[in-house]
């Protein structure tokens, strides 16, 4: 059992699986295998005060870094910290990367112990109730039974509602930003795309670049450039680009980033590769595709939540055309249906999906106001 | 949060929510439908400890509801009511929006499916004033509750408590407990308000429950 002052303030990597192994949605096991996480903040004596951050599809575990200069300020660091919606002075806050990721938990770039070879292709198929049972381990590990919270935005947020759905009993409240119970045809068709753009790279190698000291940094840039176009909106790539050009004042009459929002996304597409493994790309998006939570259910969304005494906050973005309000209004009615404890926003914003991970004033209000009054009612106290 | 729970005692809510918090029994599960800023479910869940919901249709107030800690939903009464299992509420409050809605009556049926008792709160449209602008003036009124010219008015189904009776009559609702407020919000038992609520009763509450439950 591991002690309380190990994962304080800290980075932490632990091989779980290996007693039991994961019992996968594709019908195999896999164990022993290693999640990498990250925590802020200190659990309190009862051990009731533990957020889990789910991330979204390129997200990792560095939610904030408050403690360690880093080259880039983790993604959601404006939640984080003193005064703050996720405050560890009040909170213990937990985020690991997801199982099929690529920044330290098991995926397909990592070793494969069966073969002493990264694992490529021969990495199972994970869905996001496996990502959900990986943590769910993890907090075995860290002895935490219940969660304060469960909160995430877009494929995040698909890993908050299967929390919510699969261990209620461990859930207090769930926060599912930007997202939906199942993966829209539209989006399964644009996910498409990005994992057409990598497969077509000769550098892919059928899956086995790592072997052959190559990356399909192109397929990966041109899959990264599509998908950001969707986490914005029209409205806000017209208010910060419009068609102005790129340091030039009148177009070239060729393919070069005439327009400022060309270069941008190249620049996008380009930062990208750096961070992300192009075969962990192709496994989260499947693993979104497939999420759809009323079909464990017979069809039926409400029967997911049945008997919940979770209290839920749905929050969408008038914006956002990727997990538009519909979709958030769908997972409200289901749980009206089942007379659940549900706060739903919609935050009046042009920025689109991408509003979760921006300083949009009235989300983080509605977000801390949610908390506190969960906070009251879980006997927490103010920091 | 001393300061703000200050801001919500009885004294400072609306005086036809006054009434309604004192017929709501304490510790009970209430859906207040039209919720506003969150005054009444506020008051209700600090001070009587309810389980309490709202609906409410406009972003601003939800925005304000949820910052609050309560459990609100950005909703359209008329849209999200049927998403709700049957009698899953002790109480469903619907305090002066009656008169907002397209469909009063089945917004009413709703109210009664979803809850073991209703309350309702709305102006009296036979109220003495009324009467006499439409009587000495031949004009609809424009003063406290009806403040908004014909024309931009949200109140599109206004009614008078006798109407309000007549409806419940048909939908073989029980009145269980009903209140009239007078000119200056009173509610006793000697006043004109008592005796000839339709006629000098400025606000009227009901609370209701469905014959045989």
């Amino acid at each position: 059992m591991s002690q309380v002052s190990e994962v304080v303030g800290k980075g932490g990597k632990v091989e779980l699986g290996n007693l039991t192994p994961l019992s996968l949605d594709r019908g195999i096991n896999l164990g022993p295998f290693t999640m990498a996480y990250q925590t802020y903040g200190r659990l309190n004596a009862d051990r009731t005060n533990a957020i889990l951050v789910c991330h979204a599809l390129t997200g990792d575990q560095y939610v904030a870094d408050p403690h360690h200069e880093q080259e880039n300020p983790g993604w959601w660091d404006r939640m984080v910290g003193a005064g703050r919606p996720l405050d560890p002075e009040r909170y213990f806050i937990i985020c690991s990367n997801v199982l099929g990721g690529c920044m330290g938990t098991s995926g397909p770039k990592e070793i494969n112990p069966a073969t002493g070879k990264p694992y490529g292709l021969d990495f199972p198929i994970i869905t996001i109730a496996d990502i959900v049972r990986a943590q769910a381990l993890l907090l075995d590990h860290l002895n935490i039974e219940q969660l304060f919270c469960v909160i995430g935005g877009s494929m995040g947020g698909m890993q908050v509602l299967q929390w919510a759905s699969s261990f209620p009993e461990r859930v207090f409240s769930a926060v599912p930003i930007a997202a939906a119970a199942r993966h829209s045809a539209q989006n399964i068709a644009l996910h498409e795309v990005g994992r057409q753009a990598i497969i077509a790279d000769p550098d892919w190698c059928g899956g086995d670049y790592l072997t052959h000291g190559k990356r399909p940094t192109r397929g990966l840039a041109v899959a990264r450039m599509a998908a950001h176009i969707t986490y914005l909106s029209e409205a806000a790539l017209t208010r910060k680009f419009g068609r102005a050009l790129q340091d030039r004042k009148v177009v070239t009459y060729g393919f070069e980033a005439d327009f400022q929002v060309e270069s941008y996304l190249r620049h996008q597409g380009s930062a990208f590769v750096d961070r992300f493994d192009a075969n962990s790309y192709l496994y989260i998006t499947r693993a979104m595709d497939y999420f759809d939570l009323a079909s464990e259910h017979d069809g039926i969304l409400a029967n997911a939540f049945r008997g919940a005494q979770t209290r839920f906050c749905i929050i969408s973005f008038t914006s956002d055309w990727l997990f538009p309000t519909s979709e958030s209004r769908e997972v409200v009615h289901a749980l009206n249906g089942v007379a659940a404890n549900v706060s739903f926003v919609e935050i009046d914003t042009d920025t689109g999906h991408d509003a979760f991970l921006l300083d949009e004033p009235k989300f983080m209000e509605t977000l801390q106001g949610f908390l506190n009054g969960a906070a009251e009612h879980r006997g927490l106290t103010q920091p | 949060m001393t300061e703000t729970q200050a801001e919500y005692r009885l004294p400072s809510i609306r005086v036809d929510l006054q009434r309604i918090a004192e017929i709501i029994a304490p510790g009970s599960r209430v859906l207040d439908i039209g919720c506003g800023d969150g005054g009444l479910l506020y008051y209700l869940v600090h001070e009587k400890q309810v389980d309490g919901r709202g609906i409410e249709i406009k972003q601003e107030r939800v925005h304000l509801c949820v910052s609050r800690g309560l459990s609100v939903i950005q909703g359209d009464a008329e849209m999200d009511l049927k998403d709700y299992p049957a009698q899953s509420f002790d109480y469903v409050v619907l305090s002066q929006t009656l008169q907002a809605t397209y469909t009063p009556k089945e917004v009413l049926s709703e109210m009664l499916r979803i809850g073991r008792h209703a309350v309702v709160s709305f102006h009296n449209f036979g109220y003495l004033r009324v009467r006499l602008d439409l009587l000495l003036r031949g004009k609809m009124p424009i003063w406290g509750a009806f403040n908004r010219p014909w024309y931009e008015t949200p109140n599109i189904h206004n009614c008078t408590i006798r109407d309000f009776i007549d409806l419940c009559k048909e939908l073989g609702v029980v009145i269980e407990k009903r209140v009239s407020l007078d000119h200056s919000s009173r509610t006793g038992r000697s006043g004109l308000a008592y005796f000839f609520p339709n006629l000098f009763g400025k606000q009227a509450v009901f609370l209701l429950r469905r014959r045989n439950n």
